[in-house]
């Protein structure tokens, strides 16, 4: 969860306010009716002094939900007859609230229990030796983002730039949607399939690119095995199919591709993908500058560590002053 | 009559007129000239005798193990998935290395250590699955009888204890995988183990001798996500331990698992 962030005029703590590290947080004007009615001095009454409170008394009890299940943004029957009601039901309640459930157990008390879901994917994902909880979270984040890839009335064609990207890479929509068939077809087991936004790394600690351009990054089609995403290659995901057997096999039995292609028809929501897709390109171009910026503040520190400084001035022979 | 050759024969064999033999026209006995040659039905074209992999019936009716798994689960358990891991199988044998061998072989060559091959997933359904419906009998489960139960007992403790192992061990897979009663063929006593996707004990070289499958589709259809339901009514009614009692007796030329307690008189 988020801490509450305080209104940078008045102090006053507002739930609603979203933390942003190099803007300071302050109210927008139709929010600041509170500022008006309470800031004043005159009508301020005095304030009690409060005793000073122990903190090692006052310990917090730890949390027992440090994650909570988050809801679907549709009813359960909204995605009929594609995905039933049932499967909906049982995916979210038993599945996805298991996980969860699962996640909140293992960590609760822990360091863990402060960080952010995705970054606990990563920490705890350990570069392919991952700690217990690594499953539990790394579902939870792929359940959240599944759900929000689908729509009631869902289906169509994506436009914009996701549109001209998927034709750059691809070709056309047709030939992304054999693509993806083929890698949910071919993942032995369960899984998930993924449209991702991949930024050429090669994740080792100088592939800095000294001059980015757009056309280094590409929209790819993985599949990753059982609960494992394309967060922890560091790409940026764009739509999930979930490919585990829970997910269709009360509708479609063993027929995977047909889930799939209905999926891609008639249940995604290309307006989400588009808005990733944005959202991605941002923070990669982002990423890339820092890493730029970065990149030449370490050139400019090695340039002065290599200047020679003498610690006294040259001893130079004293100029003769002519007498006139 | 009078039996007599038609045609001299050559050193092959066969039968070749040759310009010193004179022949005799009868009726009597000739060299296989009329009969269907099986392996050559149409003389003059080049043949190349292949044999393919094909499913293998359970052997019982589809709804035989009603209300334990239903018939729509072994219908399209059996008819759909394991048929699509034999027909993928055979497409893959059709330009392997491994064609010809034997299902058990192929297992252990193609996991090659660790890092299996293309054909291992296919192969190692195709021998798991026919493993599985033969772990199963209508009016299966309760309690086994007499060698079988005695080296439950050894091994585990109690036949209770085994069935707590084995559950626990069933619920312990992420994803898909199995869960296995297997003869340790080093250390001579049975154990039980989960494994993931498509693995097997064969591939560490001991003897399975239960073999449960724990994909989502074995079970989701009968009972959603109650996988230990599932497991329950496996060991409490489905398991056929006649077939185990078969697979330990053909264990038993591999593995001595020690003497015999022969009462003294």
């Amino acid at each position: 969860m988020q801490p509450a962030t305080a209104c940078a005029s008045s102090g006053l703590t507002i739930p609603w306010l979203r933390r942003c590290s190099s803007l300071r947080v302050k109210c927008s004007t139709s929010q600041r009716a509170h500022c008006a009615s309470t800031s004043t001095a005159d009508t301020a009454e005095p304030i009690e002094p409060i005793e000073p409170i122990d903190p090692i008394e006052t310990d917090p009890e730890p949390d027992p939900e440090p994650f909570k299940l988050k809801p679907l943004p549709y009813p359960f029957n909204a995605l009929e007859p594609h995905m039933s009601k049932e499967t909906v039901e049982y995916h979210w309640e038993r599945h996805h609230r298991g996980h969860v459930d699962s996640l909140n157990a293992i960590i609760q008390g822990t360091e863990f229990a402060e960080m952010e879901l995705e970054n606990m994917v990563l920490t705890s994902y350990n570069e392919g030796n991952p700690l217990p909880f690594f499953v539990h979270a790394s579902q939870v984040w792929n359940h959240d983002f599944f759900w929000e890839t689908m729509k009631p009335g869902g289906g169509g064609n994506p436009s914009g730039v996701l549109k001209y990207l998927i034709e750059r890479d691809f070709g056309s929509l047709d030939e992304l949607a054999k693509e993806i068939q083929n890698a949910a077809l071919t993942q032995f087991g369960s899984g998930w399939v993924w449209l991702a936004y991949k930024a050429h790394r090669l994740g080792v600690g100088n592939d800095i690119n000294p001059r980015p351009s757009k056309k280094d990054k590409r929209l790819v089609v993985v599949k990753t095995p059982n609960a494992v995403s394309p967060l922890v290659w560091d790409y940026y995901p764009l739509l999930a199919i979930d490919v585990w057997e829970h997910a269709y096999y009360m509708d479609y039995e063993n027929r995977r591709g047909d889930y799939v292609s209905v999926f891609l028809d008639k249940l995604i929501s290309w307006d989400v993908v588009s808005y990733r897709l944005k959202n991605a390109m941002f923070r990669a171009s982002k990423r890339e500058k820092m890493e730029k910026r970065e990149m030449l503040l370490d050139k400019m520190k090695e340039a002065t560590l290599r200047v020679k400084v003498r610690p006294t001035p040259k001893a130079r022979p004293k100029m003769k002053r002519r007498q006139y | 009559m009078v039996l007599q050759l038609v045609m001299a024969p050559n050193w092959c064999g066969c039968g070749v007129a040759s310009a010193n033999s004179t022949k005799i026209s009868t009726n009597a006995f000739k060299m296989s000239s009329n009969r269907f040659n099986f392996s050559k039905p149409y003389p003059g074209r080049a043949y190349r005798v292949t044999a393919y992999y094909s499913l293998t019936t359970p052997p019982y009716e589809l709804d035989a193990l009603e209300p334990y798994m239903s018939k729509r689960t072994v219908e399209i358990h059996w008819g759909k998935h394991h048929n699509e891991h034999v027909e993928r199988l055979n497409k893959h044998l059709k330009t392997s290395a491994f064609y010809g061998h034997t299902l058990e072989e192929m297992v252990k060559a193609t996991y090659n250590n660790g890092s299996p091959l293309v054909e291992f997933n296919d192969s190692s359904s195709v021998w798991s699955h026919d493993f599985f419906w033969e772990s199963m009998q209508p009016n299966g489960g309760s309690m086994p009888k007499g060698g079988v139960l005695d080296q439950i007992e050894k091994d585990f403790g109690t036949f209770t204890n085994f069935k707590d192992e084995f559950t626990f061990a069933a619920l312990s897979i992420f994803g898909p995988g199995w869960v296995w009663l297997y003869l340790k063929k080093n250390e001579r006593k049975l154990a039980v183990a989960p494994t993931q996707n498509a693995i097997s004990p064969l591939v560490w070289g001991d003897i399975p001798i239960i073999g449960l499958d724990m994909w989502e589709h074995a079970y989701y259809l009968d009972y959603k996500d109650d996988r230990s339901a599932y497991v329950n009514n496996f060991l409490d009614h489905l398991v056929s331990w006649h077939s185990v009692m078969v697979r330990m007796m053909r264990a038993e030329a591999f593995v001595n698992l020690g003497e015999p307690k022969i009462p003294v008189a």
